[in-house]
C-alpha cells in the first residue's frame, strides 16, 4: 500500500510537469507528424507499396518515438539536479522504477494514438474492424518497450555518450516485442508479449535498485 | 597455471583438427565444406556458455561485490562475443556454397546476430563509464536483462521464421549422428571450451594488473 502510494507520487510528479510544461509531448507530436512525411517521402506515390508497408511502419513510427521518449525519462532530474532528492526518498527504491514506467507508458500511449490517428487519416486506413486486437498488442508492447527502456534510462542517464548509448542498448534487447508487434493479433504472439512484459518487468524491479546507488 | 592450460587448448585443437579432417568422414552431399561443422557448433556452444557464465557472475557481483566476479563476467562477455562472431563468420562461409548465400535472415542466424550486437552493447556500456566500481555495477544489470532475454529471443525469432536444420545433438530422443561424428565434435568441443577458459584467465590477469595500474 505504502509502495503503491511512493510508486504514485512518481507517477503524478512526471505527469503534472508533462502537463504543465508539455515539452515531451509536444515534441513528440510533432515528431510523429514529420515520421509520416519521411515514410510517404521514402516509399513514393505508390499507393499499394504503402499498403503493404503501413503495418511495419506503424510499430516503426512506435519504436522511433518511443526511443527518444523513453531516453528522457530520468532528463529532468539530471538537468535539474534533483538525482539525489529522487533518491532519498524513503523506502524501496523499486518504487521509483514502477512509477516511472506507469509514467512512461501513459506519455507513451498518448504518443502511438496520436500516431494512429494520424496514420489512419493521412494514408486513409480504416482502422475501426481492427481497433480493439490493436490496442490490446499496442498496451502489451508499450509495457514491454518501456519496462526495459525505464531501466536503460536510468542506467545511461549519468553516462557519456548516452543518446547514442540508449538505443544501442534498448533495441537488440527489444527485438522479441520488435517482432511480435506487427504480428501481435495472432494468438501465440499475445502470449509471448505478456511473457516478455513480465519478464522485464519483474527484472527491472529487482534490478533498479543498484543503478541508484551513488 | 594459465601457460599449462593455454598448452592444452593447443594440443586440443590439433587433436579437434585432426578428428575434423582424418577421422571424420566426409559427407555426401555437401563434400569437404561440410567439416567446417567442427569450428562452427563448437564455437556456438562455447559462446552461449560464455553467456550463462556472464550471468552468473554477474548476479554474484551484484550479491557479493566482489571484484573477481565483475572481472570474469567482463572476460567472459569478451570472449563470448569473439567466439559469436566467429560462429557467425564460419556460419557465412559454410552457408555460402550449401544454401547459396552469405546471410539470410534466418530464425537461429537472427537469434545469434541479436546475441552478438547485445552482448557488443555490454561491452560498449563497459567502454563508456569511467569510474570502475559503476560500469561493474551497471554492467551487471545489463548481463542479467541480457541472459534472461535469450530465450525470449531465441522463441520469437523462432516463430518468426527458420530454414536452418534442426538441432542434431540437443533435441530429445536418440541422435542422429552417426557416432564418429558427435565424437570429433566433442573433441572440438573440448578444445574450444580449453581455449575459452585459457583466453578468460588471460583477460582476468590483465583486468587485475590494469586495476592495480589505475588504482
Amino acid at each position: 500500500m505504502i509502495f503503491a502510494r511512493r510508486a504514485w507520487s512518481v507517477v503524478w510528479k512526471d505527469l503534472l510537469v508533462e502537463r504543465r510544461s508539455k515539452e515531451t509531448l509536444n515534441a513528440l507530436a510533432f515528431f510523429s507528424l514529420l515520421l509520416l512525411f519521411v515514410f510517404q517521402f521514402a516509399l513514393g506515390p505508390d499507393r499499394e507499396r504503402l499498403a503493404a508497408a503501413l503495418p511495419g511502419l506503424l510499430w516503426l513510427g512506435f519504436v522511433l518515438a518511443g526511443l527518444l521518449g523513453l531516453g528522457r525519462t530520468f532528463v529532468l532530474e539530471r538537468e535539474n539536479d534533483c538525482w539525489e532528492g529522487l533518491i532519498l526518498a524513503p523506502g524501496d527504491k523499486s518504487a521509483i522504477y514502477v512509477g516511472k514506467l506507469a509514467a512512461n507508458v501513459t506519455l507513451m500511449l498518448v504518443v502511438e494514438g496520436l500516431i494512429l490517428l494520424l496514420f489512419a487519416v493521412f494514408f486513409n486506413v480504416d482502422l475501426a474492424p481492427a481497433l480493439t486486437g490493436l490496442a490490446l498488442v499496442m498496451i502489451l508492447g508499450t509495457v514491454g518497450l518501456a519496462a526495459v527502456g525505464t531501466l536503460f534510462a536510468a542506467m545511461t542517464a549519468q553516462v557519456r555518450a548516452r543518446e547514442l548509448l540508449f538505443p544501442v542498448l534498448l533495441l537488440p534487447v527489444q527485438v522479441p516485442v520488435l517482432l511480435g508487434e506487427p504480428l501481435g493479433a495472432v494468438g501465440h504472439w499475445l502470449g509471448l508479449l505478456a511473457a516478455a512484459d513480465v519478464i522485464y518487468i519483474v527484472t527491472g524491479l529487482l534490478t533498479f535498485d543498484f543503478l541508484l546507488e551513488s | 597455471m594459465t601457460r599449462v592450460l593455454g598448452w592444452l587448448a593447443a594440443l586440443a585443437l590439433l587433436a579437434g583438427l585432426g578428428m575434423a579432417f582424418a577421422v571424420a568422414p566426409r559427407e555426401a552431399t555437401q563434400g569437404t565444406v561440410q567439416r567446417i561443422m567442427y569450428v562452427h557448433v563448437p564455437s556456438v556452444w562455447v559462446a552461449y556458455c560464455a553467456f550463462v557464465v556472464v550471468f552468473v557472475a554477474s548476479i554474484a557481483y551484484l550479491a557479493t561485490r566482489a571484484e573477481a566476479a565483475d572481472r570474469l563476467a567482463h572476460a567472459s562477455a569478451e570472449v563470448g562475443v569473439l567466439f559469436t562472431g566467429l560462429t557467425i563468420a564460419t556460419g557465412s562461409i559454410w552457408g555460402k556454397p550449401t544454401w547459396g548465400t552469405w546471410w539470410t535472415w534466418d530464425a537461429r542466424l537472427t537469434s545469434v546476430a541479436v546475441l552478438f550486437v547485445m552482448y557488443v552493447g555490454y561491452l560498449l556500456l563497459r567502454g563508456m563509464i569511467d569510474e570502475g566500481e559503476r560500469a561493474a555495477r551497471y554492467a551487471a544489470v545489463l548481463g542479467v536483462v541480457a541472459a534472461l532475454n535469450i530465450p525470449l529471443v531465441h522463441f520469437s525469432v523462432l516463430w518468426w521464421r527458420t530454414l536452418h536444420q534442426p538441432p542434431s545433438l540437443m533435441k530429445p530422443g536418440p541422435s542422429s549422428m552417426p557416432p564418429v561424428i558427435v565424437r570429433a565434435l566433442l573433441v572440438n568441443f573440448a578444445a574450444f571450451a580449453l581455449l575459452y577458459l585459457y583466453f578468460v584467465a588471460k583477460r582476468i590477469r590483465l583486468l587485475r594488473l590494469e586495476g592495480e595500474a589505475g588504482a
